[in-house]
């Protein structure tokens, strides 16, 4: 059986309360498929990290999860402002978030890399003025 | 350590989740910044926190946590329980502070868990 399960979010990028929504379904979709509940908090947390990212940096996106026999793929999209310094981005502790984020919670810098090290895989694509796409893989 | 324990040792309100309180707790984490939260996996752990957001509940999920403690006398809001509910965490809120609360669950036993992936 090598049947791809397919799943596609658009992610909002006007609300902040509402942020991680797509994250939270692909948890239960996850569950429902019997996955292995490591692999599940893996791909939950790096796909929530990327998620809140296009909201707070990006002005949403999209978000497509494909589910292979072998490893999960994450793919964040979005056309938001991109990524200046990719290497710089990945640095812990590193952020462009204003104050207002980080009374909420986010904006320590460690996203991206939080991202990496939950999965076996990350490449970023950036451009600036045209936007990011973010893949993640999970082997299973 | 059981729910109802930190619940007595931090003299803390329940807000939602009383069915669960004999839930054994493993580790313990205590911040305002949900990002350093989710660079640890923890088994089983209560979340002590001074934000309060939808994040914050989301955040636990994500990481499936039991327990979130409220400190300062912060009151989730009705979207964070419902939240709560529908994952089976517990919420409490102690009128101590974050250093103090942290202090007394480690002084008894519950470390926290630093085990990265
Ligand atoms: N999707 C994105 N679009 C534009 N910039 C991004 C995106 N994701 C991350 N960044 C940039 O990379 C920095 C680091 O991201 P991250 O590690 O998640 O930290 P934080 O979100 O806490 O700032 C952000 O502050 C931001 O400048
Ligand atoms: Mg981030």
């Amino acid at each position: 059986m090598s049947e791809v399960v397919k799943l596609h979010f658009d992610v909002d990028g006007e609300d902040f309360t509402s942020a991680g929504q797509a994250s939270v379904q692909v948890k239960k979709i996850l569950r429902q498929l019997g996955i292995n509940p490591e692999i599940i908090r893996k791909v939950s947390i790096a796909m929530y990290e990327g998620e809140i990212n296009m909201v707070i940096h990006a002005g949403g996106g999209y978000a497509d999860i494909l589910i292979y026999e072998d490893r999960i793929e994450i793919h964040l999209v979005d056309h938001g402002p991109g990524i200046a310094n990719v290497e710089m981005a990945m640095r812990e502790g590193w952020s462009t978030a204003p104050d207002n984020i980080r009374s909420l919670g986010f904006g320590a810098g460690m996203g991206l890399p939080n991202m990496k090290r939950y999965t076996d895989d990350m490449k970023i694509d950036s451009a600036l003025g045209e936007g990011t796409r973010i893949t993640m893989r999970i082997n299973l | 350590m059981k729910i109802s324990m930190i619940r007595d040792l931090l003299d803390a309100e329940i807000v939602c989740g009383e069915e669960n309180l004999e839930r054994d707790v493993f580790s313990a984490c205590g911040s305002d910044m949900m990002s350093d939260v989710l660079a640890y996996v923890k088994d089983q752990a209560v979340l002590l926190t001074g934000l309060v957001n939808a994040q914050v509940v989301r955040t636990a999920e994500m990481m499936d946590m039991v327990c979130i403690v409220f400190v300062r006398s912060k009151s989730p809001t009705v979207e964070m329980v419902e939240l709560a509910k529908e994952n089976n965490i517990v919420l409490l809120k102690t009128k101590k502070r974050m250093y103090e609360a942290c202090g007394k669950l480690y002084a008894c036993g519950l470390v926290g868990n630093k085990t990265a992936v």
